[in-house]
């Protein structure tokens, strides 16, 4: 399958859902989408896509957070990063962990190191940091000390 | 209703080459359900690379794990040049899977014997690591060193392989293949290995797909995907060899795909080396800056793809740098493969994704049964495994391994 012909299975699939789109080379696409539809599109990716998710980033930007889903399309040799901000104040995010357990423990750690909420998620807990790290304080926050 | 026990494997256990803490919990034999738990030796290698420039942190990332010490930073150098739009010379390309290639290697041959060892089969354990020490000594003639190899930069390599070392790699590489025939016949026609292995820790397609399971634990799953072949990079789409997938999932097919995978690693650095010496001009474009963007990187290390993500404000710093290695995925995988079976499989069953964390092997553990304290050491597990495999020896007639008594 060329390039453009899963960009737009990808877009096609996707629909309405994407606000922004980069297609720096042939084997990278980032998408943006709003925070509210990351369940679906992340549904849509996983079920009718059959894309594998190979990770999740956060990253804390002057704007906000920044959650990005890296789904790896293994069949067309193509990175489809599904991207999205959450607000510093209130940043929550439906959890996909129900979707694909493979999504289970990075929500875990994007929630202890970057303070973003997964409702929905079976265990939030800590995963890298002691059970007893002091609540609100996120390490990869750029306000931490 | 059973008395459910915890056995905790963990936080330090020379199961492990790393610290990371199982629960087994375990009512009479079975294993009725596991809770991992990591973190004891998470070292902030994220957050550290913010502070370190491009080149610096191909390093930082080499020191992730002593065994993927060249994975880490290809996939790095490859975030890199993803982001920066950099070209990488064809015969740095060469280089990269030589070395690439030469690591798969030598991790399956130390896995495997530790395969061996956990279930009581010593000489493997012995012969597996004797001929792991001449892939060392090959990556030493390459690259100056046994481990952390240093060789990986954002543009190309930072050394070239002479043509004048091909000769002796060449005969080195050759001396491998009877000993990994060997390995092949002894693991796969044993009746013992087979009653311990087959049908044992069985992880389906279904299951590895929804975990995103990674490597030689995905493809023994028939989960058929290798970063290799699916995105191709370094020097893979230039040489022929095949991607190795069985159906079972059980730890004896992980066995298997390791492997017959080793057999191709060789192919791919056969064919390498004799490309090499017409491959003309430099090992490095040697790129002035890393301009701003982000970039991905992935490459398949021994255990499954490992990966990078970088973004770039047009500093010589990442503003981000994410790192996922195989057996983040990997590592989960085990809660659906340990379920059901015996605490005696246990061992074998954890083993068989080749958990990586670092390389910390400590003692092991105390606690706990409701009838009083009791101790589980590292010895105890292993003594258990190799216990089943003298009792199915005793049971089958079968001949195998009978070392000494362990110590109490």
């Amino acid at each position: 399958m060329s390039a453009n012909d899963t960009l737009n299975r990808v877009l096609g699939a996707l629909g309405d859902h994407v606000l922004k789109m980069e297609h720096p080379s042939e084997r990278r696409v980032y998408l943006e989408i709003a925070p509210e539809t990351v369940y679906e599109a992340s549904s849509v990716m996983f079920r009718e896509i059959c894309a594998r998710l190979m990770i999740a980033t956060g990253i804390d930007t002057p704007g906000g957070i920044e959650v990005l889903y890296h789904w790896a399309l293994d069949g067309d040799d193509c990175v489809v990063t599904v991207r999205t901000l959450v607000s510093r104040e209130k940043p929550v995010l439906e959890s996909i962990a129900k979707l694909c357990p493979a999504a289970e423990w990075i929500e875990r750690e994007i929630w202890e190191l970057l303070g973003v909420e997964f409702e929905g998620h079976p265990d939030l807990r800590h995963l890298l940091l002691d059970d007893n790290w002091p609540t609100g304080d996120y390490p990869l926050r750029r306000s931490h000390g | 209703m059973a008395k459910r026990t915890i056995v905790p494997i963990g936080p330090y256990h020379a199961l492990q080459e790393e610290p990371e803490f199982f629960k087994l919990h375990v009512e009479g034999e079975t294993v009725v359900h596991l809770d991992i738990e990591l973190g004891y030796n998470h070292r902030g290698i994220e957050k550290l690379s913010e502070s370190k420039d491009f080149e610096e942190t191909v390093f930082l990332v080499e020191r992730i794990c002593g065994i993927c010490s060249t994975s880490h930073p290809i996939a790095c150098v490859q975030a890199a040049e993803d982001a920066g739009e950099i070209e990488v010379p064809e015969r740095a390309l060469f280089i990269r899977t030589v070395v690439g290639e030469l690591e798969r290697i030598h991790s399956h041959l130390l896995w495997l014997g530790l395969a061996g060892h956990f279930l009581g089969f010593n000489t493997i354990w012995m012969w597996a690591w004797r001929f792991r020490e001449d892939v060392l000594n090959i990556l030493e003639l390459i690259t100056g060193n046994r481990n952390h190899y240093g060789m990986m930069k954002p543009g190309g390599v930072r050394r070239d392989i002479n043509d004048t070392d091909i000769p002796a790699i060449r005969k080195l590489l050759e001396g491998l293949q009877d000993p990994v025939k060997m390995f092949r016949d002894a693991v796969l026609e044993d009746p013992l290995i087979h009653a311990r292995t087959k049908g044992v820790g069985v992880l389906s397609l279904e299951q590895a797909t929804a975990y995103g399971a990674l490597g030689p634990t995905a493809r023994a799953s028939g989960y058929d995907i290798d970063v290799r072949r699916d995105h191709p990079h370094a020097a893979y789409d230039k040489v022929e060899w095949d991607v190795v997938t069985t159906q079972n999932g059980d730890v004896f097919d992980k066995a298997v795909v390791r492997i017959l995978e080793m057999f191709e690693s060789v192919r791919i650095i056969e064919q390498c080396l004799h490309e090499l010496p017409a491959i003309h001009g430099p090992v490095d474009s040697d790129p002035p800056f890393i301009s701003p963007g982000e970039g991905i990187g992935h490459y398949e290390a021994p255990r499954g793809e490992v990966f990078h993500y970088i973004r770039s404000d047009g500093s010589n710093r990442p503003v981000r740098h994410k790192v996922r290695a195989p057996s983040y995925m990997n590592v989960p995988t085990n809660r659906e493969t340990v379920v059901g079976e015996t605490v005696a499989d246990a061992t074998i069953i954890l083993a068989a994704v080749d958990p990586c964390y670092c390389c910390t092997e400590r003692m092991a553990v105390a606690l706990n049964s409701p009838g009083g304290e009791r101790l589980w050491g590292a010895q105890d597990l292993i003594r258990m495994s190799c216990e089943k495999t003298w009792k199915l020896m005793d049971e089958t007639g079968l001949q195998g391994p009978r070392p000494p008594a362990f110590d109490d």
